[in-house]
């Protein structure tokens, strides 16, 4: 096995380090900074180049960085990063131990997204696949499509005097949908963000993604007018005081769960975007054909439902086993 | 079909009366009538039989997804809904045909009846082909025919009327006549001469305040007509036209559920109405009303057998006169109403189901007081009190009709979400959250586990498993539509609840199968029942 699950995470024998580990280890080697693949207390971390900023952000140090497509060995086994599509600087890991190749794909989509490099396929023997979005109700529509739709669901918004309140993942989705409205935002209106995304976007900044002006709403004058602009938030900040400074307020949330109306409306919001950074069922079921993979061990999500679905499909298909993670938290 | 998909979306998407009375006018304002009168067919669920069934189409999606049976069923078990589940497996998405839903159905859908199985297989899922998700979506509702969107034929009624500026009388009683879904339902609806519809009109229910004052407050006892307050239901029985219509509070004509009383409503001349509460009633012992349960067994249905009749034998306490030789009485003051409707009934020579709601005269208030802690044994929730001079007039006012109920405090809420229980109630939802209304919203208000019968138990289990809306956890939300009667011991402000109210040992009282949710009580009521030093706080 080069790559086997321990009581830490998954673990590479021959060059003795952790892929997302979710207990502190000695080496980590981290897909992407979302909280359910990199968590911090480890000795030292290793990701993507353009990870660098958004990961020593999330662990609140420095990080050792790999550009994509560059080999490193570590003990016996090469290891290199290549794009994943998910995030910015998001990718998946190739471990190579004698002539065997593994990919771990961390999270992953195929969609082109302006803040992020595109998925690059890697053959390998076995690949570690995530599976978020594994059932066939979950199929995406051009991603175009929906940002046209969140920027026209806006300007429909302002022309009515509304503010609109989007809620969207810290990382990653906000700065996906900035990135894509900045052309916009001196003719629809202003773009504010909540405390809790400023860093991330600045990261971002730094890591020329070029996003719109988006200043905290708690930084303006009392009694600041905010009919027609468009707040980015995170979804934890629905229903909480701080909405209540935005009046004749309309609410959406983007998120790939959006697509199954029950979601929808148990979120109590306006209006669903289902733009999601994550692989739909087909794209699970591409990819996975388009890395020549003899063997594919599912993890993250709907696990057994496609190692069944694989199987039948006459592929050796595994869930892997013992993963704290939590089931069904896209990010 | 798109406008009625829109329709379909819109109406599903909030919680909001509101919203969904602006969606459903805006729609009947546009839609051809022929349109419209298929959307009303289906949303009060008289919808036709349709030449398929769920089985069949599972069977057809999952081939059209190209994937197995077992992968359909986790998709359904993720989604919740069949339509839906179908509408999100389809790979490919189509334009939206443009025809309309008349069309849909008409040519499409019902002439399928005679089909063989694979005929009907390749027809439906070419239209899947055809259709945009959304629109896969409602078309297979159509087919499915599970219908929750929270309209009720009041909503409906309400709708259409304001679309088509008539009366909402007018539109209830002519949607309960006989009609076909075709071009001529908005002419149908409209038609001016609404001497059809006049016949049965009733006329706006007059409802008492909560008192909850010294009654010496009201001033001399004298004024006052003091009733029982019954415990039944509130209806109204027409006699016009040589027809009898009843009408009971929620907006429904009830008249077949209650042959005894249209009956003896025979008895009465033409052009009058009565104003009267429905009980069950024991003709044994020389008659005393039977508890609100028993009443319940005549609910519900639209025809009653023979046993039930005879064991639940149902009359009308009279209350008021409303009309009387063709004219609107209600302007004239109470007790020469009452005059008028004794004289009336004492014609009939005390008939045994329309009855007298008897006065109760007292000396004093205090003596009536005293009267009033029979209430509970009586069977009935108090007093009604009624100024003589009154008028009868429309909905809930202050001042001049007063229930004065006894203890507990009552309020009727909604059911919202419901929690399996434990013990033998472990495969039973059974522990409830109940709503009030805040605005158009309803509010979570109180849990109550007690106070059904175990039928009912079994009743509402089932109308929970069949309407759920989502599930999370243990818990499940389902459409506002039960209706319960809730009682409870103490009131009081707190900060750990929604409603900002907390309440001692909520229990349910009775299911209100009679009253529609819109007519479940609001916050500001419930508020009203705070101890007044509490009733000011922020």
């Amino acid at each position: 096995m080069i790559l086997a699950p321990d009581d830490k995470g998954l673990y590479c024998p021959a060059g003795d380090f952790h892929i997302d580990p979710w207990r502190p280890v000695k080496k980590a080697i981290i897909t992407h900074a979302h909280g359910d693949h990199a968590r911090p207390g480890s000795k030292s971390y290793l990701c993507a180049l353009p990870g660098e900023r958004p990961l020593s952000l999330r662990m609140g140090g420095s990080v050792q960085t790999l550009a994509y497509g560059e080999r490193l060995t570590i003990g016996n086994a090469t290891v290199s990063f290549h794009p994943a599509g998910h995030v910015l600087g998001s990718a998946q890991i190739r471990v190579e131990v004698g002539g065997e190749v593994w990919v771990v794909s961390g999270d992953y989509k195929r969609e082109p997204d302006s803040t992020c490099e595109l998925f690059e396929i890697v053959e390998c023997h076995t690949f570690i696949t995530e599976s978020t979005f594994g059932l066939p109700i979950y199929r995406w529509q051009p991603a175009d499509q929906i940002l046209n739709d969140i920027r026209s669901w806006w300007q429909g918004n302002a022309k009515d005097g509304k503010t609109s309140i989007l809620f969207c993942y810290v990382m990653g989705k906000t700065q996906r949908i900035m990135a894509y409205l900045k052309k916009y935002e001196n003719d629809i209106g202003k773009i504010y963000a909540h405390g809790a995304l400023q860093q991330m976007n600045e990261a971002y900044r730094q890591s020329s993604v070029a996003l719109p002006t988006a200043p905290n709403p708690v930084d303006m004058e009392a009694k600041h007018n905010f009919s027609g602009a468009l707040i980015f938030a995170p979804p934890s900040a629905q229903g909480t005081p701080w909405m209540r400074r935005f009046k004749k307020q309309v609410t959406g949330r983007a998120s790939g769960w959006m697509r199954v109306r029950g979601r929808r409306r148990r979120l109590a919001i306006d209006r669903g975007f289902v733009l999601s950074d994550h692989a739909d069922w087909p794209q699970l079921l591409q990819t996975i054909a388009d890395t020549g993979a003899e063997r594919i061990i599912a993890t993250h999500g709907s696990t057994a439902t496609l190692v069944r679905f694989l199987r039948e499909q006459g592929l050796a298909a595994e869930a892997m086993v013992s993963t704290p993670w939590e089931e069904a938290e896209e990010m | 079909m798109q406008e009625f998909t829109q329709l379909f979306i819109a109406l599903d998407e909030t919680n909001k009366t509101s919203a969904k009375l602006a969606a459903l006018q805006a729609y009947f304002q546009h839609a051809p009538p022929r349109d419209a009168a298929w959307a009303v067919t289906y949303l009060t669920g008289r919808r036709p039989k349709t030449p398929v069934n769920a089985g069949q189409i599972r069977r057809w999606a999952a081939l059209a997804a190209g994937i197995p049976d077992w992968l359909f069923d986790e998709s359904y078990e993720a989604v919740g809904d069949l339509a839906e589940t179908v509408s999100l497996l389809l790979p490919v998405e189509g334009k939206s045909a443009p025809l309309t839903l008349a069309q849909w159905l008409e040519e499409r859908l019902l002439p399928l009846a005679g089909k063989t199985e694979e005929e009907k297989q390749l027809a439906i899922q070419t239209w899947w082909e055809e259709l945009d998700q959304p629109g896969r979506f409602v078309f297979t509702k159509l087919l499915t025919g599970a219908w929750r969107v929270g309209v009720s034929q009041r909503l409906v009624t309400r709708a259409l009327a304001a679309a088509l500026d008539m009366e909402a009388d007018v539109i209830a009683h002519r949607l309960m006549g006989e009609w076909q879904p075709d071009d001529s339902f908005y002419a149908f609806l409209q038609e001016p001469d609404t001497s059809d519809a006049d016949v049965s009109k009733p006329y706006p229910f007059y409802l008492a305040y909560p008192f909850d004052d010294e009654p010496t407050s009201l001033g001399e006892i004298g004024s006052w007509q003091v009733e029982w307050k019954w415990d039944g239901i509130r209806a109204q029985v027409i006699r016009r036209g040589g027809q009898i219509f009843i009408w009971s509070r929620g907006e429904e004509l009830v008249t077949e559920r209650f042959p005894e009383i249209a009956e003896a409503a025979k008895l009465l001349a033409d052009g009058t109405v009565i104003d009267g509460e429905i009980l069950a009633w024991s003709v044994e012992e020389n008659g005393a009303v039977l508890p609100f349960s028993q009443l319940q067994r005549r609910l519900g249905r639209k025809t009653v057998g023979k046993k039930l009749l005879s064991e639940v034998p149902v009359i009308l306490m009279a209350y008021d006169l409303l009309e009387w030789g063709g004219e609107d009485r209600r302007t004239t003051p109470l007790y020469e109403r009452r005059q008028q409707l004794e004289l009336i009934l004492t014609k009939l020579s005390d008939h045994p189901v329309l009855r007298l709601s008897p006065v109760l005269v007292g000396e004093s208030w205090r003596a009536l007081e005293q009267k009033r802690q029979e209430s509970r044994e009586r069977l009935v929730e108090g007093f009604v009190l009624k100024s003589k001079d009154s008028a009868y007039g429309v909905g809930r006012k202050r001042g001049e009709w007063w229930k004065w109920k006894v203890d507990p405090f009552s309020a009727d809420v909604v059911l919202l979400y419901a929690q399996r229980g434990s013990g033998r109630r472990a495969s039973l939802y059974t522990d409830y959250t109940f709503g009030v209304w805040q605005g158009d919203q309803l509010l979570p208000f109180a849990k109550a586990y007690s106070g059904l019968s175990d039928a009912e138990i079994r009743e509402v289990d089932r109308f929970i498993r069949q309407n759920t809306l989502e599930k999370f956890g243990p818990v499940r939300s389902v459409p506002p539509k039960l209706v319960m009667e809730l009682h409870f011991e103490g009131i009081r402000r707190s900060k750990r609840h929604k409603s900002g109210i907390a309440v001692r040992f909520p229990r349910i009282a009775r299911w209100r199968k009679d009253k529609p949710p819109e007519e479940a009580d609001s916050i500001e009521t419930i508020m009203a029942l705070l101890p007044a030093s509490e009733r000011n706080l922020q």
